[in-house]
């Protein structure tokens, strides 16, 4: 019953956007704004067939992989360079460096050196998504508490024990925090990539579209990307809930008091 | 009223290897961006094996970095601290501390019984032995009913419980105890001090108990090392010659008790007043 009502809730805005989308485009035969109706036709049409095969699941698989390995070069190195002062003095400043530089410019470059391949979509995906994830690793590894930490070590809690009991869920939230950054920059630069320099995904897909003016076809590709977005955010969510269940209960008690 | 002991004005040392913990010409001193703190000037002491001692001194006198000294988390900036013979220079395996910040020193992330179990699995301890000191751990300190909870469930004086849990259930040595009942209300108080003698006596470990409660290091302890106030000497080392049965309410009301607290109490309030003993004066001065 409770799941009941919130999945009611959560349906209810939704609804009206579109019922409001409708009745905006009840009269008006403006070419650049499908009803909801041509959309959903366009959708169908364009979304349930091949493409799925051709444009949508290689897009999706690349956006994986690129997340992935993003989460994991960026939590090892997070985890080194964070427990190793001289190397965190050492590598700062360039992590900065390469921070700040916008993801997007990368992809002419990559495209030189690694030619128009899917490594290098996938190498675009990483370059960009890394950066929150490794920066947060090593805060929440610098951040661990002292007493704890002392705690753990008076107890003979080294090594890769230290990691696994001490080091990783004491950096956890904050880890958690550069994921959540680095899934939304992923899935731009999963488009980005394919609208720059590819002959499918996704991205390549819904440009092609505008420049045919196939306008409710292009349209019906950015509810895809918006979906795509939903159901990613969705299992991040679930998964943090999951991992992080007693952060968000200690910080419940904390606010309470 | 003054008790028949001569006050020594450093700690009582004991003839080589006969010790199970020595802390020797210990000194340490800060080095912050403020200036350099001298936490402990000169410490001297011997605790013999299966030995109750606790140690009183003022707030801010260095009790805490004396303790971190010992258990090897911090490199004495002078002296060396010896266990059984072998100087410290990391944690050693068989010592455990209960740290002030009982808020801080157990894993948010874990169960209450993962905390306590999490030191045995990690010296490799089979799982049926590791249960079975875990239960009786929690049994002693009463906390077997909630083995479940996270830490941050519980008060501020279960969390303490728990902490002194995973001490006794990892059978250490030699325990060392940092004010661990500053947040426990009376009753549990009471209860706790009674289960440290009980456990001590049990698992014949030796205790270095650090206090700021008179009344507390007086019950508790074989002896008193009072620390002065800041730069830290030892003030006395008190042995506490009361019977070896104590009770909440007898010993408590034993004339010599009394005539024990208040001389703690005297000394300490003259290292408040910044009264020092002889020879730690001429030690200091020499230095
Ligand atoms: N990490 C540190 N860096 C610099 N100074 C410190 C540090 N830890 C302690 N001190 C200083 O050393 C002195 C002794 O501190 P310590 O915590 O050992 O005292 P304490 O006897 O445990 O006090 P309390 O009874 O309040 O716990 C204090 O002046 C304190 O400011
Ligand atoms: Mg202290």
């Amino acid at each position: 019953m409770k799941i009941l009502k919130g999945f009611a809730y959560g349906l209810a805005l939704p609804v009206i956007l579109v019922l409001i989308w409708w009745a905006s485009t009840l009269g008006t035969t403006n070419f650049f704004v499908p009803t909801p109706a041509t959309l959903a036709e366009a959708f169908a049409e364009t979304w349930f067939g091949e493409r799925i095969v051709s444009d949508v699941l290689p897009s999706i698989g690349r956006l994986l992989i690129g997340v992935v390995a993003a989460i994991v070069i960026g939590i090892a190195a997070g985890l080194l360079i964070g427990s190793v002062k001289w190397l965190r003095d050492f590598t700062e400043p360039v992590l900065e460096f390469f921070r700040a530089i916008p993801p997007p410019v990368l992809i002419p470059v990559l495209m030189l050196l690694m030619g128009i391949t899917d490594s290098m979509k996938v190498v675009v995906i990483i370059s960009g998504c890394i950066w929150p994830v490794l920066l947060n690793t090593i805060e929440g590894v610098r951040a661990i508490d002292s007493v704890l930490s002392d705690s753990a070590h008076t107890y003979g809690i080294g090594g890769w024990a230290r990691v696994r009991y001490l080091v990783l869920p004491s950096a956890g939230p904050q880890i958690m925090a550069g994921v959540r950054q680095c899934l939304s920059i992923g899935l731009i630069l999963m488009v980005i990539s394919e609208m720059f320099a590819s002959s499918s995904g996704l991205g390549f897909t819904i440009v092609q579209f505008q420049r045919s003016f196939a306008i409710p076809e292009m349209w019906s590709g950015i509810v895809v990307l918006g979906l795509i977005g939903v159901a990613m955010s969705f299992i991040f969510q679930w998964t943090e809930r999951r991992i992080l269940r007693w952060y968000h209960g200690l910080r419940e008690v904390e606010n309470a008091a | 009223m003054q008790p028949e002991t001569t006050p020594v004005s450093t700690g009582r040392t004991l003839p080589e290897g006969q010790a199970m913990l020595s802390v020797r010409g210990v000194k340490k001193v800060y080095h912050t961006d403020g200036g350099d703190i001298e936490a402990v000037r000169n410490l001297t002491f011997d605790l013999k094996a299966g030995e109750l001692a606790c140690l009183v001194g003022p707030s801010g006198s260095g009790k805490t970095t004396l303790l971190k000294c010992i258990s090897g988390l911090l490199a004495p900036t002078e002296g060396e601290v010896l266990l059984d013979g072998a100087r410290v220079t990391g944690p050693p395996k068989k010592m455990a501390v209960v740290f002030q910040e009982y808020g801080r020193s157990l894993f948010p992330w874990m169960r209450v019984r993962e905390n306590v179990e999490l030191p045995l699995k990690n010296a490799g301890m089979g799982k049926a032995e590791r249960d079975k000191l875990v239960d009786e751990a929690l049994e002693a300190v009463g906390l077997d009913h909630v083995p479940q909870s996270y830490p941050w469930q519980l008060s501020g004086g279960m969390q303490q419980r728990v902490a002194i849990a995973r001490a006794v259930a990892y059978q250490p040595e030699v325990l060392l105890m940092d004010e661990p009942f500053a947040a426990v209300d009376a009753q549990t108080r009471a209860d706790l001090e009674d289960l440290i003698r009980t456990v001590w006596k049990k698992l014949g470990v030796t205790v270095l108990f650090v206090t700021h409660d008179i009344d507390e290091s007086v019950y508790l302890g074989q002896r008193v090392i009072i620390l002065s106030s800041s730069p830290t000497v030892i003030q006395e080392d008190l042995e506490i010659d009361l019977p070896d049965e104590r009770d909440q309410l007898n010993t408590r009301a034993l004339p010599r008790f009394t005539e024990l607290r208040h001389h703690v109490y005297e000394q300490i309030q003259r290292a408040k007043q910044g009264h020092r003993p002889a020879a730690a004066t001429q030690a200091g001065s020499a230095s």
